[in-house]
């Protein structure tokens, strides 16, 4: 299939143009504009995001693949990526690792034969204060896990929902 | 030593205000008053420099895990000359442990955008970006819509509230690398590259973004700006230690009841943080160990904490540092030898792999550390572990290596019985 980006996209592309001196630094978010519109950045995506800049294929595929959250393949329909990093480690952070690797029949890094999840683990995303947790789809976060909450945000997913941004009350020493 | 009196402190950065993230409730609240004031009091701040001396007197001590001087890094910045010059806020907040700068950007993110316009004046810069890390996908869209705010208000732009300053701030998605939160691979993130770290000198203020002088500084240090700006350096240096003064945003993670992120005065005893802002250990178990700022930092015994506060000296007096103050919490359950195989895995999927010891080193400290916490490792490995430490410090372009080290240094050092309690049995009489 062929990759176009909508007029939108060239003008948001545009537009972030003039923010920088010169064209390179729009790759970063350009890579960004088509993994929300195409849902990777597979090599054929990184061409388009290449000429569309008018810089060369070689240096958008060497970004591209080295950042993480761009998605050099397909991936499910919603990916969770699963914090296992230090204090989601001490939280339970594998615990529920394996939990949804049991919920869903698959192995970490693996997508559901439906195509709807792809599970990962993932390196700490700064939410550590509220381990265990997960990010579904580079969006919103789910804190503070339990396997009950799990179940309530696959069911949520199943049903097309995205997941509510939850607004963490701060603690404040004084009103505890 | 003087007992630091945290219990009466009350919140500047991240206070008890409803809806202090909109910009009528911040401005409200005074803010953007000290903005105004550098801009137009020219009783009080007869030029740039004034600002940036009163900066440098408060010795806010960079709160991304540096500690240095942030006035003083400005006043590094060579004269203006008329062409672009910037300044890059560092958002990319991704040491594990570490959850704090999220706090402004959802709370009070005008404190921060207000101390980097105060920065980006004092130092004639023309142009501000915060890289902030792509996981923080709701952080940056709250941060767009307040530095938008900021321009509808007039606040950013051209000819700011009538003055003759311009400025232009943007916000800059990562994606997924813990390695741009050091400052020249941000730099090279911003110029829409592979992060690799750039070597130094030439140093970011002389050659930074796109070869122009650029200064970095991390979200929560600008926001203190904003509050030395408005209070004064004698302020700022009353509060706290003496030689690491002003409040700090702890991030509290790990074994504790309430987890999360509190402002507080800088020298803070790690006891009383864990036991009495933190509400103690979870399930009131004996609390084992800490690692006081973040994942690179020392891990410390209990036994090591009487007495200790949260402050460069303090913690160097039991070999640790103050990093960015995120506090991780292990209860008498934790098995340490998880733990640091946990920790080398992160630093080496995070290495960028440019240098040959961080690269190789940090995927050698895991396959060891992996063979050891699975029951298959000799006492010989540990001393092997120690080697490799000692050919990763301070032998690579930037610090990732070190960070990578001296956590396996010091977690073997300091809990070795556990580790040669999970290696095999020798046979022999040597090991």
């Amino acid at each position: 299939m062929a990759y176009e980006f909508t007029k939108e996209d060239l003008k948001e592309i545009e537009k972030l143009k003039a923010r920088y001196p010169e064209v390179k630094p729009v790759t970063l978010p350009a890579l960004w504009i088509a993994q929300n519109r195409f849902g990777h950045v597979k090599p054929e995506v990184q061409k388009l995001v290449a000429d569309t800049l008018g810089l060369p294929e070689a240096h958008v595929h060497g970004v591209a693949t080295f950042y993480t959250q761009y998605y050099k393949e397909e991936k499910g329909k919603h990916v969770l990526d699963v914090c296992t990093c230090l204090s989601c480690q001490l939280c339970g952070g594998y615990d529920i690792l394996e939990y949804l690797e049991e919920k869903l029949g698959i192995k970490t890094g693996q997508t559901t034969e439906d195509g709807m999840f792809t599970l990962n683990q993932v390196e700490c995303l700064g939410a550590c204060g509220y381990a265990p947790m997960l990010q579904v789809t580079n969006d919103n976060y789910v804190n503070n896990l339990t396997p009950e909450k799990v179940d309530k945000l696959i069911d949520s997913l199943k049903n097309g929902e995205k997941p509510e941004y939850e607004k963490i009350r701060m603690p404040q020493h004084k009103n505890t | 030593m003087s007992t630091v009196d945290w219990k009466n402190y009350e919140p500047v950065l991240i206070p008890d205000i409803k809806d202090l993230h909109k910009i009528d409730v911040y401005t409200k609240n005074g803010g953007y008053k000290a903005f105004e004031s550098v801009l137009k009091d020219k009783d009080k701040w007869p030029d740039q420099k004034s600002v940036i001396n009163e900066v440098k007197e408060a010795n806010i001590r960079g709160r991304g895990g540096a500690g240095f001087n942030a006035g003083l890094k400005w006043s590094f910045m060579p004269p203006a000359d008329g062409k672009p010059r910037y300044l890059a806020c560092n958002g990319d907040e991704s040491e594990p442990g570490t959850f704090k700068d999220r706090k402004i950007f959802e709370y009070n993110p005008h404190v921060f955008i207000e101390g980097a316009l105060i920065a980006a004046y004092a130092m004639e810069i023309t142009t501000i970006y915060v890289y902030i890390r792509g996981e923080y996908k709701v952080y940056i869209d709250m941060m767009n819509k307040a530095i938008q705010d900021a321009y509808d208000k007039g606040y950013i732009g051209k000819n700011i509230l009538g003055s003759d300053y311009s400025v232009d701030f943007y916000v800059h998605s990562g994606a997924g690398a813990y390695i741009c939160g050091e400052e020249t691979s941000m730099l090279e993130s911003l110029e829409g590259k592979r992060g690799y770290p750039r070597i130094k000198p030439p140093f970011p203020a002389q050659k930074g973004l796109w070869g122009r002088p650029t200064t970095i500084n991390n979200i929560e240090t600008l926001a203190h700006v904003t509050s030395v700006i408005n209070k004064g350096a004698d302020w700022f240096k009353s509060i706290g230690a003496e030689n690491h003064p002003g409040p700090i945003l702890y991030g509290i993670s790990g074994h504790v009841n309430r987890p999360g992120v509190y402002e507080l005065p800088s020298g803070i005893p790690v006891l009383d943080l864990i036991n009495e802002v933190a509400g103690g250990m979870r399930n009131d178990k004996e609390l084992k160990a800490v690692i006081p700022g973040g994942s690179s930092t020392p891990v410390l015994r209990a036994d090591q904490l009487e007495g200790i506060t949260m402050d460069a000296d303090s913690l160097r007096t039991v070999g640790s540092m103050l990093g960015t103050a995120g506090l991780v919490v292990m209860d008498e359950d934790t098995d340490m030898v998880d733990v640091l195989w946990r920790i080398a895995h992160f630093y080496h999927h995070e290495s960028c792999g440019q240098c040959t010891p961080c690269r190789e080193g940090t995927g050698w400290l895991v396959k060891i550390l992996l063979k050891i916490k699975n029951g298959e490792g000799e006492i010989k490995d540990l001393d092997l572990l120690l080697d490799i430490t000692t050919q990763m410090e301070g032998r690579t372009i930037c610090a990732l290596a070190d960070a990578a080290a001296w956590p396996v240094r010091y977690t073997i050092t300091r809990f070795r019985n556990e580790f040669e309690a999970r290696c095999k049995k020798s046979v022999h009489a040597i090991a």
